[in-house]
């Protein structure tokens, strides 16, 4: 590409550019509670596998048994939501990285909302309609 | 979306191959990259033939023996021929470096291939137009700010705290680091680049400064600072062996620390 052809041709100064809107003030919350959840998730993964070991190839009545025990129900829970939040940011990240059309990016970064949040609600639903043995 | 093919103008065609130089016996390959605004053409590879008897070892002796003895159209930077100036940066062999520190014998296979820093728009040949990557650095506002009476010598530091800016004060601002990152390429109009994050925190770092927090405000921004997903390529890329992608983890630490 050539310097006159540079896409966004303007008579704004480069240094007016960079400097754009200002800096956001924002993103240090993201960074930290992804880091926050992939520990969480770190920690939590071997009880996971553990309680998905001890579920595969029983029937409905001894999950609910398992999964009623409250240890074994928060387990299953805060898995849940560290990975769903963790999946969110990263999505949300990917995202920025690689969609510029802004209005495309804006629905994107809904849509990963709206996703994240109902995955996490209807699991944190299955699990606590299991638990709580209804 | 990211774009992954080059625009059509971009796109390089077969190049010119010119002759051996005669009387030489022995012989190093180079295809170098060329484009002229001027002739409205794609930009090709040439490949030339140094004579390795005549020419000094590094990469740049060789293109300046080009340039003098083949085809002085041949367009590139270059200054100090020391690794002190920054201006020879280009990418060699695959790899962003300066010319003149790397030497044509350290490229093993076949030929030394010579390409701009990518992901810039070209002015000429080598030649990068880095406006904005200066525009970066100016942003960072890389200067002492003080606001306490300025002292009848000058501001004292200790030694500790003058250790703090090694690994930082030795940047060139070449570009190699901020040329060979994919997140940098990407959003080059937003993200500030691991060169003037590196040069953001040597400021951040230095105890003489007085504006640390107001530089902090200024870098906390989802994209000017959060694009780097410590992808290392600066590290690899920086030709005095610094690490960029270490300085950035500080700021980035930095910005935690002051929230938590």
């Amino acid at each position: 590409m050539s310097a006159a052809d540079t896409p966004k041709r303007s008579m704004r100064t480069p240094l007016g550019r960079v400097r754009n809107l200002g800096a956001a003030h924002s993103g240090t919350s993201d960074f930290w509670r992804q880091r926050l959840t992939a520990v969480a998730m770190v920690l939590l993964m071997i009880p996971v596998i553990v309680v998905i070991m001890m579920l595969l190839g029983r029937n409905q009545a001894y999950a609910k048994q398992i999964l009623g025990s409250l240890p074994v129900a928060i387990i299953m829970l805060l898995f849940i939501i560290a990975s769903a939040w963790h999946m969110k940011i990263g999505m949300q990240v990917v995202i920025e990285d690689y969609i510029h059309n802004e209005k495309l990016k804006l629905v994107s970064i809904m849509l990963n909302n709206f996703f994240s949040i109902a995955v996490a609600l209807a699991s944190i639903y299955a699990i606590l309609q299991l638990s709580s043995g209804v | 979306m990211v774009e992954f093919a080059l625009p059509k103008n971009s796109k390089i065609t077969g190049g010119k191959t010119w002759p051996k130089p005669a009387g030489a016996t022995e012989f190093r390959e180079f295809r170098v990259y060329r484009w002229n605004p001027d002739d409205g053409k794609n930009p090709s590879v040439d490949t030339y033939y140094v004579d390795t008897h005549d020419c000094g070892p590094m990469v740049l002796d060789g293109l300046i023996w080009i340039k003098n003895h083949i085809d002085p159209s041949l367009t590139f930077r270059r200054s100090c021929r020391e690794g002190v100036c920054g201006s020879c940066a280009m990418n060699i062999d695959g790899q962003n470096t300066l010319a003149c520190t790397r030497s044509m014998h350290d490229v093993k296979d076949g030929a030394v291939k010579i390409n701009p820093l990518p992901h810039q728009p070209v002015v000429k040949d080598l030649v990068p137009d880095l406006t904005n990557f200066y525009a970066q650095y100016a942003s960072i506002e890389p200067w002492l700010k003080t606001t306490s009476p300025t002292p009848q010598k000058e501001w004292r530091q200790s030694h500790e705290d003058r250790e703090k800016l090694d690994g930082l004060y030795e940047c060139i601002l070449c570009a190699c680091c901020s040329t060979s990152c994919p997140s940098y390429w990407w959003n080059s109009d937003r993200y500030l680049g691991p060169a003037a994050l590196l040069q953001a925190n040597r400021w951040v770092s230095d105890s003489r400064d007085e504006a640390t927090g107001e530089r902090l405000d200024n870098l906390e921004d989802p994209f000017r600072l959060y694009r780097c997903h410590t992808i290392m390529n600066c590290a690899k890329a920086c030709p005095k062996g610094l690490n960029p992608a270490e300085a950035i983890a500080e700021l980035k630490l930095k910005m935690v620390e002051r929230q938590i």
